[in-house]
This record gives structure tokens, sequence and C-alpha cells, in this order.
């Protein structure tokens, strides 16, 4: 009967049959895997849900009003911030640097690109432990032994309020180089090539054909790799997890971001409302950028 | 002189390696103390001056090592396989098909990319406590299941396909499901395995999620096993080190075997995404 009933349907109305059919299960799944979490976040968060107690009870903007007045939390946002604003640009710089030159070159791109990709494809947890290693003090640490050639004092990297954040920042760079130096090299590549040429002739210099051509022509490849950053940057943790003395994000709260202090909040605490607000709040932020890209990407084109 | 070395950017080649170096010295400082003994630590030699593979044995004796390696394996093989059915098979009916709210469905499966994971773990594991998830595989593995990022990736790629061929398979009497399998996934192999490669070094490398939902030792995956290993460790740098090799090995072979696709994957996904 069922086969009957199908083949009476026209080709259109069979295809949307198929099509509802492959759709079912990806719809359940984005609906109670995506869509309900995320509303139902948004509930957490206006509640003082602390997953021991069966009930949660609704206390409306609460935790919100906490929030604004917590110190630990302004204090977790501003080093986020902090990660983005310091190490954002500086990646970006050292990756176009990276990028431009590899672009020249004749021979041996492939071997230049690898060396520069392989810190991105290696596991976070792997690096932060490579890295909190090499900040070890004197005989251990490879930095310090290294300024001691110098005849530099010894330095405390992750024990210092102070050192702390740039010394988690740097193989954060370190391991994006490798991601925008590959966007980077695919940008350069689209920049046709008689526009170098008409320039020569017109006699312009490396610095012009730079700036005049190569930078604006990258617009869209910058902005990419700014809103991808900036989110990037935003969501940092694992690092900072496993850099710090035991996971804490010190010393004195000095490199916890937003993430980590919302695990802390929720894992170690228990106080599911209260970190569900601060999610919201990473959510708003992250769509704000999203919203800002596809606004400046939309004007261009 | 000047000019040959102008010509041929000889700078940059140097400047470059230079950097280049720089970029990998963590990774052989990394391999070269995992052979070292442990009163050769202190040695910063990059040969190791007793080379041997002690902390290896040791690694795998004192630790759950080889269990945590299967663990990510399996978890990121799994997501992988799903993920590639999925989001293909979404991909292609979301491009080739028309029917009633297509671009409803296209545009709310887009809109899952904005939202960050940090504020889908609190829900998930709430969830999981509910269902039973926490502790075991399926719990690590749910939410990675089919990606907004794939599904669009796919779709795209999917326009290349001709619809002359698919008309061509319904001639041939294949159903719609035999059409995408046989005719339209042979002809986006390079997407599919850029995908695939993605998805699974991503899994193989997640941290968040899988802390969140394991504490048992026999179910961590790699990362979360060197963190807490790592933490017990940390005064024995070797140690720490032979662990973080053994994470990165696998990737790095990875690497080496499918550079060609990944790169090329990066610049194509990263671009269009």
């Amino acid at each position: 009967m069922f086969k009957k009933l199908f083949s009476k349907l026209t080709i259109k109305q069979k295809q949307a049959l198929w099509g509802y059919l492959f759709l079912i299960v990806p719809m359940i799944f984005y609906l109670g895997v995506r869509f309900y979490p995320t509303l139902n976040s948004f509930y957490i968060s206006l509640t003082d849900w602390d997953i021991v107690s069966k009930n949660k009870n609704f206390i409306g903007i609460s935790n919100y009003i906490e929030l604004f007045h917590d110190e630990v939390f302004w204090k977790t946002l501003g080093n986020t911030f902090e990660y983005i604003i310091y190490g954002l640009p500086l990646n970006l710089f050292l990756s176009f640097v990276i990028a431009y030159n590899i672009n020249k070159l004749r021979y041996g791109l492939t071997i230049y690109r690898t060396l520069y990709f392989i810190p991105y494809l290696t596991s976070l947890v792997a690096v932060s432990w490579v890295w909190r290693w090499l900040y070890q003090p004197i005989p251990l640490g490879i930095f310090n032994n290294f300024l001691a050639q110098f005849g530099i004092a010894q330095q405390p990297f992750l024990e210092s309020t102070s050192q702390a954040l740039p010394s988690i920042l740097a193989p954060t760079i370190w391991v994006q180089i490798g991601f925008q130096v590959i966007i980077f090299l695919a940008g350069l590549k689209g920049v046709p090539k008689y526009l170098y040429e008409a320039a020569d002739i017109d006699g312009a210099s490396n610095m012009q054909k730079l700036f005049r051509i190569t930078i604006p022509l990258l617009r869209p490849t910058i902005v990419f790799l700014v809103v991808t950053g900036s989110i990037r940057y935003l969501r940092i943790f694992t690092q900072v997890y496993n850099m710090t003395y035991q996971g804490e994000g010190g010393p004195l709260n000095s490199t916890k971001p937003l993430v980590l202090y919302i695990y802390n909040s929720a894992f170690r605490r228990f106080e599911m409302g209260y970190a569900s607000a601060m999610t919201v709040i990473l959510f708003v932020i992250i769509l704000v950028i999203t919203l800002f890209q596809l606004k400046v990407l939309n004007k261009h084109d | 002189m000047i000019k040959f070395i102008k010509e041929n950017h000889i700078i940059a080649y140097i400047i470059l390696g230079i950097g280049g170096l720089a970029m990998i010295f963590p990774f052989v400082w990394m391999v070269s103390t995992s052979f070292k003994e442990p009163w050769d630590v202190f040695n910063l030699a990059i040969i190791p001056p007793n080379p041997t593979l002690n902390n290896y044995v040791r690694l795998l004796t004192v630790s759950n090592f080889s269990r945590w390696f299967f663990n990510s394996f399996l978890v990121g093989l799994s997501v992988t396989v799903s993920v590639i059915f999925f989001d293909s098979l979404v991909g292609y009916t979301l491009c080739k098909f028309s029917f009633k709210g297509k671009n409803v469905i296209f545009i709310l499966i887009l809109s899952t990319m904005m939202i960050p994971t940090e504020m889908l773990v609190i829900p998930w594991y709430n969830m999981s406590r509910e269902l039973g998830w926490i502790n075991n595989y399926w719990g690590i593995m749910f939410p990675g299941l089919m990606t907004g990022f794939g599904t669009f990736l796919m779709r795209q790629f999917f326009y290349s396909v001709p619809d002359d061929l698919i008309d061509a398979g319904r001639i041939d009497g294949l159903n719609e499901f035999q059409i995408w399998y046989k005719v339209a996934m042979p002809l986006v192999k390079p997407a599919v395995s850029a995908l695939a490669i993605f998805t699974f070094l991503g899994n193989w490398n997640a941290f968040l999620w899988p802390l969140i939902v394991i504490s048992d030792n026999n179910l961590y995956t790699l990362p979360v096993g060197l963190a807490f290993f790592s933490g017990e460790f940390q005064t024995e740098w070797e140690m720490v080190m032979t662990g973080a090799s053994v994470a990165t090995i696998p990737v790095l072979i990875i690497f080496l075997i499918f550079q060609k696709q990944i790169v090329e994957g990066i610049a194509l996904t990263g671009l269009k995404g």
C-alpha cells in the first residue's frame, strides 16, 4: 500500500519526501543538542541551580546583578581582553610577515610552510606542558639558561603576576601562527600578478606595492583572521588550565580568562546558574563579533 | 653578488629558516628529553648523552597511556565517521533537493556555528547526568556527531556536482540515497578528506568537554590523561615530555602523510567558513 501511494507522487514530491527522510535524524540532533541546550543555558542563568538540589529556583536576573559586583568576573573579563589586545595584533603581524616572505620564495615553500605549521596541529595540552617546562627556573628551564648566557638575571615567568599572562600568550601566538600563515598564503596567491607588473612599470617601490596593492586586496582575509582570531582568544582556556598552578589561572587570578572562571564556577563550585550567566555574556560577545564580520564583509562585496 | 642575494631572496631564506627552527625547537627539545635519563634532564644538550627508552617503558607501566590513546582513537574515529556521513548527507539534501522549509533549515543549521561550546557544556552535562552518559564513550562523542560547519562546507561542494549526473542516476533506477552515495560522494572526495582530517584532529585534541564528562581514569582521552598525568609527575620532566611526545607524534605522522590535503583544506575551508 505504501509503495502504491509513493508511486502516485510526482517526481518533485518524491524528492521532497526523500529530503525530509534524510533530515529527520539531523533535525533531532540539532534541536536536542544545539538549540535546546542554548535556550536551556539562558534559563539556567536565571536560576540558582547548584546541581546537588533537584529543583532550580527562578531568581530572575540576580546572577547578572551579582556578576556586575563580582571583582573576579571583571578581572577575568579584563584578562580575556588583554589576551586579545596584546596577542592578536602581534599574532597577525608575525603571520603576515612570515607569509609575505614565504610567498616570495621560489624553492622550499613546502618545507618552510611545514615548519611554521607544525605547532598548530599539536595537542594544546602537550604544548602547554612543554612551554611550562621551558619557563622553569635554572637549572631546568631553557629560557632562563639562555638568559643567563647573556648575564641576564633569572626571570620568574609563570610565577609572577606581571609576567605570567605574556608567558601564556607566547605559546598561544606560536600555535596560531601556523594557521594564520596558511590563510595569508592562500590570500596572497589570490592577488593577481599583473597588478604588480603594472606597478613595476609605473616605478612603484616595494613598500608602495605592499601598502597600495597587497594589503588592500587582502582585506577579506584580514577580516576573517581578525574575527576567527578574536573568537579563539576569547575562548582561551586549555593553556591557562595547564600552565598555571592547579589550573587556577594564578598567580592571584592574573592569568585567569573568562572561560576558566566559567569552568571553575560550574564544575568545581557547582554554581551552575552563575556560570550560565557568564556563558550568556560570552555568547553575546561572540555574536557581536560575528555580526560585525558579516557587516564588514558584505559592505565590501 | 649583492644583486644575486637580492634577486634570490637569500636574506628571506635565512631569516625564515631561523624563524622556522625557532618554531620547532620546543618539539625537538621535548622529544630529545623523552629519551634522556632522569639525571640528564639538567643537561640541555639536544642529543641525549645516554639515550634510553626507559621513559617510554615506564610511561606504559605507571600510567594508562595506552588506554587513553585507544580512547582518543576510538572517539576520534567514531565522531569522524558520523560527521562525514551526516554532514555530507545533509549538505547534499540542502544543495540538490527542493522542498518546503529548505532555507529555514539551512539557516538554522548555519546559525549553530555561532553558539560557543562553552555555552553548551552546562546543559550537556545536565543532560548526560539525567541520561546516564557521564563516564562513557557516548557521553564524549554525542555533542560532536554533526557540525554546522561541515554541513555548510559540503553543501558548497555539492554545487560542483552537475545535476545531469544525478538525473542520469535516476534514469538508471538508483534511489536518492544510492545517488548520493554512489554518484555524488565520489565527486567531492577532496572536501570529504579535508573534513575528515579536521574532524579527527579536532576531536583528538579536544579538551574542555572530555574533561567535564569523564572522571574515570580508564575513559580519559589523551589530552585529559596527559593533563592529569603531567600534574602528577610535574617534578619528573622527562616523564612529562615523554607523555607529550606520545600525544604529539601521531598527529605529526598524520600531518606528514596528508600534508597536501591539510594545507589545501585549511586554505579552502578557512576562507569559505
